[in-house]
């Protein structure tokens, strides 16, 4: 497996007040995979995507995008946050929401106009919201709100995405679309970085995975690195519902559990 | 204005107001100049509403006043320039330790603008006192700046508040989508490669621009009023940031204009709660009378809603009690459909509205049938219930 690296987070130390979120981290993406950063709460997921993107200060550590500082790589560099980091009642539209994704690329002052408009609309085809464009982003449900975020990813056209829980509080047709997409983005040759908060999903929708609980447990291929050892050092004692066997072939209505309760 | 601007002698005092607006001098500064306030505050005042900074326009405009008296003490002069550049200037320290207390002590934002606000106004009132109590007579009218007084304003004044506040839009203009971005989702534009801090320190001094050009009209303890209410009565009547901006300087000038008028009309009636009586009548109109928003709007739709479900409950009532007899116009009693509607009453005048829509008809007194109209209409709603679990 020679792959080049699509992302590189090298000795990252991360604290907020005294208390270490995340703790000397050294973790590699290879490029063109679809991997899940995997963890309990307060391990530090969202803390991590947020040191990639530069949103908050490192105490230690550098990460490099395809071998260059991100600040070189922006461009590159797709983001999706928390569904609920944004104030929903904001007065605009699916459509203008969309297009934020081109604010980047059209640079200072210069407004979004036909092309950025057409470029939304696509990506709103894509997560199935076409009919939604005009729509006031108050009118959404969860799943719709979550379906614009990614259509403002797509329009950036990066090659490298991070997404902080894309499936968080979403039905379980978005979720299934949501995972389409994901995978449609892994063919085209993209690479995507997601918080994920259902460990039954995890061999299903990701080819590779990261256990993060302050310090990274393991990173690597699911097949490799998702095992009950692993799991165990980074959620302590609170995996028994993944037991031999049963990791394949879940029951349907245990299939919820996972940690999304907490 | 059929009457045209001929000046009747037996005219009544309205339209007198009316002319004096375009001719008398007094008159026709104060009211433009409150209409520059009102435009700049509600233009910029959408954006701390929006961004939730509400309460940071009260620290603001309320830490400005020992700016104000510094910037007297120490210049000897009350050219409004001056006054303005050291409210700006105590206004914008202030913010700065807001900030800093909120990031370097775990004391919450909430209680930092409660304490920097009260410590600020505290520490100008006894400045303000120190003033009047010297000997000289150059200090009159720095005491207006408590409550405003329209009269006051001069028509260069006006030039500098306009030129000042046209920059201000003009900034808000070119950097339209940088600002909404900013407000809608600051870690998202941080990542697209926009310096965020800059941004928001821009769009902050801005709001601050937009308040000390209102303090010597309006006052330092009610200009907030002038930030928030019009950008909340806007946001009633829109769901686009554009319109929303136009509306809510449109709200703020016309409370600007009547409040500054009535006050300098009226001697000695201070005109920052003139202004703000104004204010508040756009508001509770707003929020009211809005479609979708308004209070009464909701409650005239949440009615119809409960007086829809109460009729098509009676109808799926009288749909099953005729499905267990096996024949659709089955008569019942009007006891009966009481009894199914537990306690939630108007069963009978609910009855009569379905007849007169011929959905139900009363076979003999207190008993009652559906009609075939009254069986399809029943079915549909039943339908509609049943696959009405769709997505919000």
């Amino acid at each position: 497996m020679n792959r080049e690296e699509a992302i590189k987070v090298e000795d990252l130390t991360v604290a907020y007040g005294e208390k270490p979120v995340l703790w000397d981290v050294d973790l590699t993406v290879p490029s063109g995979v679809l991997m899940a950063i995997i963890g309990p709460n307060g391990a530090g997921k969202t803390t991590l995507i947020k040191a990639v993107l530069n949103l908050v200060n490192t105490a230690a550590g550098r990460v490099l995008i395809y071998g260059e500082p991100y600040s070189k790589q922006r461009r590159i560099v797709g983001y999706v946050p928390q569904r609920g980091s944004v104030d929903w009642d904001f007065p605009t539209s699916v459509k203008d929401v969309v297009m934020m994704g081109r604010y980047g690329a059209l640079g200072w002052i210069r407004r979004p106009g036909k092309k950025e408009a057409d470029m939304a609309l696509a990506a709103l085809e894509k997560v199935g919201m076409s009919r939604f464009a005009e729509r006031q982003i108050s009118q959404l449900s969860g799943g719709q709100q979550q379906r614009v975020f990614l259509a403002r990813a797509l329009v950036q056209d990066a090659q490298v995405y991070l997404m902080d829980e894309p499936f968080q509080g979403v039905d379980a047709t978005t979720e299934r679309a949501i995972v389409t997409l994901l995978q449609e983005l892994r063919a085209a040759g993209k690479t995507v970085v997601v918080v994920h908060h259902d460990l039954q999903t995890v061999p299903e929708y990701f080819d590779w995975t990261a256990l993060l609980n302050v310090r990274l447990i393991a990173s690597g291929p699911v097949s490799e690195v998702f095992t009950e050892e692993n799991l165990r050092l980074t959620y302590g004692g609170r995996v028994s519902f993944l037991r031999h066997g049963e990791r394949n072939g879940a029951p349907e209505d245990e299939k919820r559990t996972g940690e999304r309760g907490f | 204005m059929k009457r045209g601007p001929e000046k009747g002698a037996s005219d009544v005092d309205f339209p007198q107001i009316f002319s004096d607006l375009f001719l008398d001098y007094t008159l026709r500064t104060v009211a433009l100049g409150s209409a520059v306030i009102g435009i700049v505050s509600g233009a910029l005042g959408s954006y701390a509403v929006l961004r939730k900074q509400s309460l940071l326009g009260d620290a603001m405009s309320h830490a400005a006043l020992p700016g104000i008296a510094l910037a007297f003490l120490l210049t000897g002069s009350k050219m409004p320039l001056v006054l303005i550049i050291g409210a700006a200037l105590a206004g914008w320290i202030a913010t700065l330790l807001i900030i800093s207390i909120v990031n370097s002590t775990r004391v919450k934002y909430d209680t930092a603008l409660g304490m920097v606000l009260s410590v600020f106004f505290g520490f100008g009132l006894v400045l303000l006192t120190i003033i009047q109590k010297r000997p000289d007579a150059t200090q009159a009218g720095l005491d207006k700046f408590l409550f405003g007084q329209a009269a006051a304003l001069l028509e260069r004044d006006v030039v500098t508040m306009g030129i000042l506040g046209a920059s201000a839009i003009l900034i808000t203009m070119l950097l339209w989508k940088e600002f909404k971005l900013l407000s809608f989702d600051p870690d998202f534009a941080s990542t697209l490669g926009f310096p965020v801090r800059v941004l928001d320190v821009l769009l902050t001094t801005l709001i601050v621009i937009a308040i000390v050009l209102g303090l010597q009209t309006v006052g330092v303890v009610l200009m907030s009023a002038m930030i928030v209410a019009p950008a909340a009565s806007a946001r009633q009547w829109t769901d686009n940031l554009g319109v929303m901006i136009v509306l809510s300087s449109l709200f703020g000038a016309l409370a600007g204009i009547s409040g500054a008028v009535l006050s300098a009309s009226v001697t000695r009636l201070p005109t920052g709660p003139t202004i703000v009586v104004c204010v508040s009548a756009i508001v509770i109109f707003s929020m009211l009378l809005a479609p979708r928003r308004g209070i009464l709007w909701r409650f005239f739709r949440e009615r119809r809603q409960r007086g829809r479900l109460r009729l098509e409950g009676i109808l799926e009532d009288l749909y099953s009690l005729a499905l267990e007899h096996k024949d659709p116009e089955h008569a019942h009693s009007l006891s009966v459909l009481r009894l199914m509607s537990a306690g939630k009453g108007g069963v009978e005048r609910s009855l009569e509205i379905l007849s007169e829509r011929g959905l139900v008809r009363a076979v003999s007194p207190g008993e009652w049938a559906l009609t075939r109209a009254g069986i399809e209409e029943a079915e549909r709603a039943q339908g509609e219930r049943g696959g009405g679990q769709d997505e919000r």
